[in-house]
């Protein structure tokens, strides 16, 4: 099988229009006979299901949660990009374009990217309509602020709940659909295989989570939209149920696996406490607009605090090292993701790390306090404020900003961020590689599609803030209900599709015998164990920085890992009732697979970009070095029974609108 | 009840009766207390009331009403809301989220219906045996009598003390609580909140007061 | 940290369920409340028992799932926090912790800790959105200017994370808070104002179907509320439906 992009022809401005009144569309009355199953109800799923639901088509919804609102979408935090311009600060589509193909470390399609750029605004206008609550100024126009990466202000937000506000707007669009009988929800569902007839996705084997039943579905496409696989790292900001699962599953069944290698891993998380930890919470990139990053500059300043003999407030200005300002001038501390994480890593890997473990930075507020502060002070005419008051003044303008993120700290790390500067440190956060998509969103199954976090298309090597949530709507909204026309469009003939098929047999055949073994196998090692020895050698020889040798081990220790898993694996209750152990055993087992491909993936990839650091590869000054001739591609690879036969396919990357830079944010 | 199916309109239903409880109250306490002050003008306010046709013939009525259905939709609901928590709680910590007084309506309810049921012993029934069985001839300066006469009794007032605080511990949370009910929720609730606690303090300790009053009275003649 | 643990056990929807004791020691103040159910549920497996089943994803405070009623309090004694940022430094070496399924009729038992929560859908679904096509034609953005404290209280209001935490606390297991959330989000915006009588006629009609009961303003709902959603929206819903019933 070749790679076929579709990418559309013509002036790059003019392509998503051409495209879409190119390919065939699907009569309203044939749309009433035409099913379309969506897997995953986040963003990216919960919008394609109500707009594909509005069209007119039968649409069939999964989600692991018990209810649709739940997907992880919602705990996304700061914001969410268009080029709106409303800050007449020189934004324009364009710009947005070249700021996610640059951020992206020049690995994205131009294409798909300017149709993100494009759509972004009609978003804004969508989610408004909806009554999703953004944030607003006192002339009651709304709000914006600005995020890594970039020059202007772009990003609007609903405090630091944006995911959440726009999850419940297509959680809402949903429910206008579900209570009109067009979209039929199954919560407390997983996806466990794919189903092909004739070369076409036409359905999927599913698990009622309750009953533990095995139930059939048919459909005349299938939509993936489960988001990334972050949690092959065990730690990371996903959600706990967060799986690769229906991703792999179509991997496995012909859909290609692109760029699994490149991870993003968050700068601001709150770090490690202990052995105990489940997961990791993100601290929102906006903090980075206020906050600045710092460690001490002496070693034995950052040895005292660590053993708690210093408090960082009681550090002088000139023995502080903002490293990020220093060494970026012109972004400071507002660099990209991966640039961020990698100069935390480099600090704390150099013995400058604050918390007992020795690796964490800080991310303090108080000069944003103090600035904010003085501003108040002035609009509310106070003269000659004392430093308290004013710092009471900017306390109240920061907890307006921030203040769910700030309490949520609090709880967890049981200190006062007003007072006392944020500890951070990165943690595994999105996953840019996913199932490869054309550029209707196709995967290399026909009728299988892949929307959202879950395919690989927009990003490149790495996502700039508050554009996965762009890209989720844009894909769900406003780009997969009209491609999947030209698919389906061939379809209206085809009545429905039967269940009692023999591929359905097939499947259901092999999800149960799946089942059955890890039931019966009764070793003596629970599901979590495997997991956590997993995440750890991802997070340590996958991780943020990677290297040839690293690289191999990982490959041979993560293939005896998943060889000692089927054969030690402890998963106890049976297959007919609520099971949770069951359900993470099951996606554990194809995390270990992923883990292998993702291995292989970074190992062949001999170059650092993005979120991809090669250590054999960066320039003197410790950054990224990429290889334009050898690596300008998008890395599909084909399943072929295990991950170390996967077969890989290239699919180079052409830039006609952009010149390709060596990426600088000094 | 079809008019009175939701939720809300049964909620507002209790809020409206309870605030024309309220409002009876507090017109009560004030002929009430000119016992205290004045037994001329109780005596000639009482003749009005038992006399009045307007106030015989359609305010009381309404009152009775009001009252039977306030407690009437007091079990209703009490019943419907225990309904809707079938399997109990091994260990419920409501302290910890709301006040006594706002957990505990049926309670000090059914004490003040109870007391409700010794009032109309004593007075309401004597009453209308009185004025339309027996039809004695009206008689103005009978009530200040009467009553004074009712509060000699040790029982009947420690009785009707612990009804007094009872109905104040209904009122705490009532009365504030009709408010909310009826959507009344703003920047003015925080005064009024103010006022029906001091209200539901004020009158039943009014009430009380003048119960000890006439039994000390005549404890001391 | 040594502590006794007194759950909720409960096979299946069906079968009769009962509080069980298990000690747990161990246990690290900076462990999440679930985090310490995880140790509990590992030890469970090594000896070959059934782990306790709860629901629990996002782990943040933010996706709603988790539930757990302890000691007698919905996400336990912390204020404004879920169970799974609740954190074990609450507690005291030695207590004993008493870990029930949020109650109410509405709220079936699944298993265990879990309970099905579905009702909030179909509230949700009566009418809980904007009949807004999502074809990207509707105008733009900023052609609605919205007063910023309206805004801002839509925002608080729509904050709520469908934890069930107001069902579980209130003594009445009333669904008030959470339906009122959601009712004031679109009544406050000029976009909700077009739908907004038959909004709430619907989502009160539904909410009274599924069981829930009766609001008696005790506001243990407030209080338990892991977002802080405000009273006022229940106020402002009683506003909403009345004046909807008036208009017919």
């Amino acid at each position: 099988m070749s790679l076929e992009s579709r990418l559309p022809k013509g002036p790059l401005a003019q392509k998503w229009t051409k495209h879409k009144n190119d390919i065939n569309l699907v009569n309203p009355a044939n749309k009433r006979n035409i099913d379309v199953i969506v897997v995953g109800t986040g963003l990216a799923g919960g919008s394609a299901a109500a707009t594909l639901a509005e069209l007119g088509y039968n649409v069939k919804t999964f989600c692991y949660q018990d209810s649709p609102r739940r997907a992880h979408s919602i705990a996304a935090q700061g914001g969410i990009n268009a080029a709106k311009n409303y800050q007449g600060d020189g934004d324009s589509t364009y710009r947005l374009f070249y700021d996610t193909i640059k951020g992206g470390d020049y690995r994205s399609r131009e294409e798909n990217v300017y149709r993100l750029a494009e759509v972004s605004a009609n978003i804004i206008d969508q989610c408004v309509a909806q009554g999703v609550p953004f944030a607003r100024e006192y002339g009651g126009l709304l709000d914006n602020r600005s995020f890594g990466g970039v020059l202007v202000s772009r990003t609007f937000y609903a405090k630091g709940q944006t995911g959440q506000q726009l999850l419940l707007g297509a959680y809402s669009a949903m429910n206008r659909q579900i209570n009109r009988g067009k979209i039929k929800p199954y919560n407390r569902h997983e996806m466990l295989d794919l189903v092909i007839v004739d070369g076409k996705a036409r359905g999927i084997i599913a698990r009622d989570l309750v009953t533990g039943e095995l139930e059939r579905h048919s459909a005349h496409a299938v939509v993936i939209a489960t988001g990334g696989y972050g949690n092959v790292f065990f730690l990371s900001t996903n959600a706990m149920g967060s799986n690769v699962t229906a991703s792999w599953k179509i991997h496995k069944k012909g859909a290609y696996f692109a760029n699994p290698c490149y991870t993003q891993i968050h700068p601001t998380c709150i770090p490690v406490s202990g052995d105990h930890q489940s997961k990791l919470t993100l601290m929102s990139e906006s903090l980075r607009n206020d906050g600045r990053i710092w460690v001490p500059k002496k070693l034995e300043d950052a040895k005292a605090i660590r053993e708690g003999k210093l408090k960082p407030t009681d550090l002088a200005e000139e023995d502080r090292d903002y490293y990020l300002e220093r060494r970026y001038p012109s972004f400071g501390n507002l660099v990209p993701r991966d640039v961020a994480s990698r100069a935390a890593k480099e600090r704390c890997d150099a013995g400058f790390g604050v918390n007992k473990t020795g690796e964490a930075v800080y991310l303090d507020f108080s000069s944003a306090i103090m600035r904010y502060g003085k501003e108040q002070a002035v609009m509310n005419h106070i003269e000659n404020p004392s430093v308290d008051t004013i710092r009471e003044l900017g306390e109240k303008v920061v907890e307006n900003k921030y203040g769910n993120l700030f309490q949520m700290y609090e709880k967890i790390v049981d200190q006062n961020p007003y007072k006392t500067p944020m500890m951070i440190y990165p943690a595994v956060h999105y996953t840019m590689g996913g199932v490869w998509v054309d550029y209707n969103l196709m995967t290399t199954i026909p009728g299988c599609y892949a929307a959202g976090e879950a395919n690989f298309s927009d990003h490149g090597a790495n996502r700039l803030g508050a554009s996965a949530l762009m890209q989720g709507l844009a894909d769900g909204y406003f780009v997969l209900p009209y491609t999947i026309g030209d698919y389906l469009s061939k379809d209206i003939r085809t009545g429905k599709i039967s269940t009692d098929l023999p591929e359905f047999d097939e499947a259901e055949k092999n999800v149960r015998t799946t089942l059955e073994k890890l039931i019966n196998n009764k070793g003596s090692k629970s599901v979590d164990h495997f997991h956590k020895r997993l995440g750890k050698i991802m997070w340590d020889k996958v991780g943020m920085a990677r290297n040839e040798k690293g690289l191999k081990e990982a490959i041979s220790e993560i293939k005896a890992l998943r060889a000692e898993f089927w054969n030690e694996v402890k998963v106890p209750g049976t297959m007919d009732e609520m099971n949770p152990e069951l359900e993470k055993a099951m996606r554990v087992a194809d995390f270990l697979e992923l883990g292998e491909l993702f291995a292989k993936d970074a190992l062949h990839r001999n170059e650092s970009c993005g979120g991809h650091f090669r250590e054999e590869y960066q320039t003197e000054e410790g950054e990224a070095l990429r290889d334009d001739e050898n690596f300008m591609y998008v890395a599909a690879w084909e399943y072929k029974g295990e991950p170390s036969d996967a077969v890989l396919h290239k699919e180079s990357l052409e830039y006609e609108n952009i010149e390709v830079k060596t990426r600088s944010y000094k | 009840m079809g008019l009175l199916s939701s939720s809300i309109a049964r909620k507002v239903a209790m809020a409206l009766s309870g605030l024309f409880l309220v409002f009876f109250l507090a017109q009560h306490f004030v002929i009430n207390f000119t016992s205290v002050i004045a037994p001329d003008t109780f005596n000639s306010w009482s003749h009005f009331m038992g006399t009045n046709g307007l106030v015989q013939f359609v305010l009381q009525p309404i009152l009775i009403f009001g009252v039977v259905f306030h407690f009437v939709m007091g079990f209703v609901l009490e019943i419907k809301n225990r309904n809707a928590r079938a399997v109990k709680y091994a260990s419920y910590k409501g302290s910890a989220n709301a006040s006594w007084a706002s957990r505990n309506m049926i309670i000090s309810g059914l004490v003040i219906l109870a007391f409700l049921g010794l009032h109309f012993y004593d007075f309401w029934i004597p009453e209308i045996v009185h004025k339309y069985i027996e039809s004695h001839p009206e008689d103005p300066t009978r009530y200040y009598a009467e009553t004074v006469h009712k509060f000699e009794s040790h029982t009947r007032v420690i009785i009707y003390v612990i009804a007094f605080i009872l109905l104040a511990v209904h009122l705490w949370h009532g009365f504030a609580s009709a408010f909310q009910s009826v959507g009344f929720n703003n920047k003015y609730s925080r005064g009024l909140k103010g006022f029906t606690k001091a209200f539901a303090i004020v009158i039943p300790a009014g009430f009380i007061f003048i119960a000890l009053y006439h039994h000390i009275n005549h404890l001391i003649h | 940290m040594k502590l006794t643990l007194k759950i909720w056990r409960q096979k299946n929807a069906q079968a009769k369920g009962s509080m069980q004791t298990y000690a747990i020691d161990g246990v690290d103040g900076d462990m999440s409340f679930l985090e310490m159910l995880d140790v509990l549920n590992e030890q469970l497996i090594d000896k070959g028992e059934e782990p306790v089943v709860f629901d629990h994803d996002c782990r943040e405070g933010i996706c709603g799932s988790c539930s757990l009623q302890i000691n007698g309090e919905p996400h336990g004694p912390d204020r404004l926090v879920t169970t799974c940022q609740l954190h074990m430094r609450k507690f005291n070496d030695g207590d004993t912790i008493v870990i029930e399924p949020f109650r109410a009729k509405a709220f079936p038992v699944i298993k265990d800790l879990m309970v099905d929560r579905s009702s909030f859908d179909r509230i949700q679904q009566a009418g809980g959105f904007i009949s807004v096509n999502t074809s990207g034609n509707t105008i733009d953005a900023n052609a609605i200017p919205i007063n910023k404290h309206d805004a801002d209280e839509s925002f608080e209001a729509a904050t709520c994370i469908g934890c069930g935490a107001c069902v579980a606390a209130c003594k009445n297991a009333s669904a008030m808070l959470f339906t009122s959330a959601k009712v004031s989000q679109f009544a406050l915006l000029p976009q909700g104002r077009v739908e907004a009588t038959q909004r709430v006629l619907n989502m009160v009609e539904q909410m009274d179907k599924e069981g829930f009961g009766n609001c008696t303003n005790t506001g243990a709902c407030e209080v338990e509320c892991p977002k802080g959603i405000s009273l006022e929206n229940i106020a402002r819903m009683n506003r909403e439906y009345l004046t909807a019933s008036l208009k017919g």
